[in-house]
């Protein structure tokens, strides 16, 4: 008789190979990151031996103390946080109408319209970030109209380029699509005929929006969200090409210890830090929104 | 005067007319039910009276007032979906509660508002539960009290029962029909099943091709068709069509062309066109061996050519010596014979004039 394969090896042979991707290029190196958070750095950038000449191990907490001791770091968290989370809410307001309309949109010019929102992802993210640079070049069309603008009120003219603005708007720019495609990917579910119950039952256009697409929207609301603001808060090319010297986010700075002060220590201490700050945020949103969702469930809302 | 009246509304789609001119008035506190079959405009008729489709022509009133200024959530009129429609984030509460919300009900009164409705759907204690940890009769409640609670005018159900297994259905009927008594609100039911219409309704409104063919309380539209439609759909019946061949004393002959001279009682109708048809429920058909039928007004020969039996009855079917096949169903008798005849077998049928129906036309 055929004897039918035991299920845990379908399992693993499904599970398996993006199990060993993940251990392999996810885990080994933030336990690595572990690992060099807790040693010294070498005289010429990397790690000092672990093992010194005098036979003592070398490990120490230098690069934590050093971070909690020097508040420079804590504000460029603090500020790396507060641009992500702009970058985030500018691409929900933005976001959300865009994905109705496409959701909404007969299904014929859907795919048209998807097509175009990730039509940027055609061209290179560097030579994108670049064309900012002349979008918003002090000699564009745009700096001239609003300094021309400014002038009308006797304000100084001011630059565009190398300033926060400059840096939130290709952050928003850069992130939109990835608010734009789960909205989409969750409107495009939603059930008429439960907006027709709702309208039935006495709801305006408002209270339909606010008690039942919005509420029903909120699983894309937080995958947009975690796709826009983990990459935003650890990103360093954008501040690198059009911030100013104050623009500097939490990602310049790690990437400041590896290439630049080859402090690969501390780098790491940075680089960890920003991890499990990204994923307390995703939780504690998560845990909010679940509370949020029952409380509009339960009508207490 | 009627509560709601329907004058004159058709509905066009393209070229299409999906509801042709129907005029309706229904009274307040009935239970009224469209009945049809598929594609003959009751959705569309339902989703007009709700707000959701704006009629090409005519008038739709409810209380005198004309409903085409008022949006569907202007309107005094709650449906009850065939998918149930129940917000999937919201517990049962969280649903009924919602159009209290909507209408500005003090937020102190909705609780007990929403155990009254749960207590009238007999769904007390299911207050916290979401719609996915309920079975399809409990989620078809809870619309129905979430539809109620506001104490509509009108309520529209859609083919509120058709997920439901036929058990279910059955139960749910005889709780539709107490609960309407209960509430004393108007029921607009749509349906395609012509059983459920006759058991639920005071009246029933028979559409075929986007018209009413009949409007008629349910034990005078199955025994007192008006047209070959209306006979053809509600339960089973011989229609048997001719010419007319006379008219005398109350009693009309209809010349089946492969049967025989068929007498009828006219009951008030008049023979105004030279076809005829009359209905003859199999019921009402009777059944005998050879040279034992008593003299009837319709007397003829034939031989069973199958039957289905049913437990309770038996249907037969009967093929006449001219070749006109009727169905006559027979009672069972309880001692467990449950056959009267064999195939082949030869019979007599007959029946009174008085047990067929005289179709004009
Ligand atoms: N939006 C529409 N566009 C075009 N045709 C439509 C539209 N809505 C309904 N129809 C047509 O109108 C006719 C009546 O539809 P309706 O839904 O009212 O039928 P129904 O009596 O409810 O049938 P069922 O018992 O199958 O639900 C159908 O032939 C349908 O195809
Ligand atoms: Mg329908």
């Amino acid at each position: 008789m055929h004897k039918r394969a035991p299920a845990w090896l379908g399992k693993w042979l499904v599970s398996g190979p993006p199990l060993l991707y993940l251990v392999v290029f996810f885990a080994v190196p933030s336990l690595i990151m572990v690992l060099a958070s807790f040693r010294t750095p070498g005289e010429f950038g990397g790690l000092a031996p672990l093992v010194d000449e005098s036979g003592a191990v070398d490990l120490t907490l230098d690069s934590y103390t050093r971070l909690l001791s020097e508040p420079l770091y804590a504000e460029i968290f603090v500020k790396s946080f507060w641009y992500a989370l702009v970058t985030t809410v500018v691409c929900l307001v933005l976001a959300y109408p865009l994905a109705t309309l496409i959701a909404k949109s007969e299904r014929r010019h859907r795919d048209l319209l998807l097509l175009l929102v990730i039509l940027p992802f055609w061209s290179n993210f560097l030579i994108r970030v670049y064309a900012w640079m002349i979008i918003l070049g002090p000699n564009a069309a745009l700096a001239r109209a609003v300094n021309g603008v400014l002038a009308l009120f006797g304000h100084e003219p001011v630059p565009l380029l190398f300033s926060a603005f400059a840096v939130l708007v290709c952050l928003v720019y850069v992130h939109l699509p990835f608010m734009v495609l789960p909205l989409y990917a969750n409107l495009e579910k939603h059930d008429q005929s439960l907006l027709d119950a709702a309208q039935d039952l006495g709801a305006s256009a408002w209270q339909r929006f606010w008690r039942i697409t919005f509420p029903l929207s909120l699983p894309g609301v937080y995958a947009g969200s975690a796709l826009v603001f983990i990459p935003a808060f650890g990103i360093f090319a954008i501040p690198d090409i059009l911030g100013g010297p104050d623009d500097s986010l939490i990602g310049n700075v790690i990437k400041q210890q590896f290439l630049e002060t080859r402090d690969w220590p501390f780098g790491s201490v940075l680089s960890l830090v920003l991890t499990v700050l990204a994923l307390a945020l995703a939780g504690l949103a998560a845990w909010i929104g679940q509370r949020g969702v029952g409380r509009l469930a339960s009508g207490d809302a | 005067m009627a509560l709601l009246e329907i004058q004159d509304v058709t509905r066009r789609f393209g070229d299409f007319t999906a509801v042709d001119k129907v005029s309706l008035s229904i009274r307040a506190g009935e239970f009224f039910t469209l009945l049809g079959p598929s594609g003959c405009g009751k959705t569309t008729l339902l989703r007009m009276i709700a707000g959701f489709d704006v009629p090409d022509g005519g008038a739709i009133l409810l209380d005198g007032e004309d409903l085409a200024q008022r949006p569907p959530e202007g309107r005094p009129v709650r449906t009850v979906f065939q998918s149930y429609a129940l917000f999937p984030h919201m517990t049962v509460q969280g649903n009924i509660a919602f159009p209290l919300k909507m209408a500005r009900t003090p937020a102190a009164d909705i609780p007990a508002k929403v155990e009254e409705a749960l207590a009238d759907v007999r769904l007390t204690g299911f207050g916290k539960r979401f719609p996915h940890e309920l079975s399809g009769g409990q989620r078809q409640r809870v619309a129905i009290a979430r539809a109620l609670v506001t104490h509509p005018t009108v309520l529209l159900l859609d083919e509120p029962l058709a997920a439901l297994d036929a058990k279910l259905r059955e139960e749910m009927q005889i709780e539709l029909i107490n609960l309407q008594k209960e509430v004393g609100i108007t029921f607009i039911y749509v349906t395609h099943d012509q059983t459920e219409a006759l058991a639920l309704s005071h009246r029933i409104a028979v559409m075929n091709k986007g018209r009413v063919e009949q409007i008629d309380e349910p034990d005078r539209l199955y025994g007192l068709p008006r047209t070959r439609f209306v006979a053809e759909f509600i339960g089973t019946c011989n229609l048997l069509t001719g010419p007319v061949t006379g008219s005398a004393d109350g009693v009309v002959t209809v010349d089946v062309p492969d049967l025989g001279p068929v007498r009828v009682s006219a009951q008030g109708a008049q023979a105004t066109r030279p076809e005829g048809a009359v209905a003859v429920r199999p019921e009402k058909v009777r059944l005998h061996a050879p040279g034992s039928a008593p003299a009837r007004d319709n007397h003829f020969t034939g031989a069973v050519t199958g039957f289905l039996y049913q437990g309770d009855v038996t249907v037969y079917m009967v093929r006449s010596e001219r070749g006109h096949t009727l169905e006559a169903l027979l009672a069972n008798s309880g001692s467990g014979l449950a056959k009267f005849f064999e195939v082949g077998d030869a019979v007599e049928l007959s029946w009174p004039a008085d047990a067929g129906h005289f179709i004009d036309g």
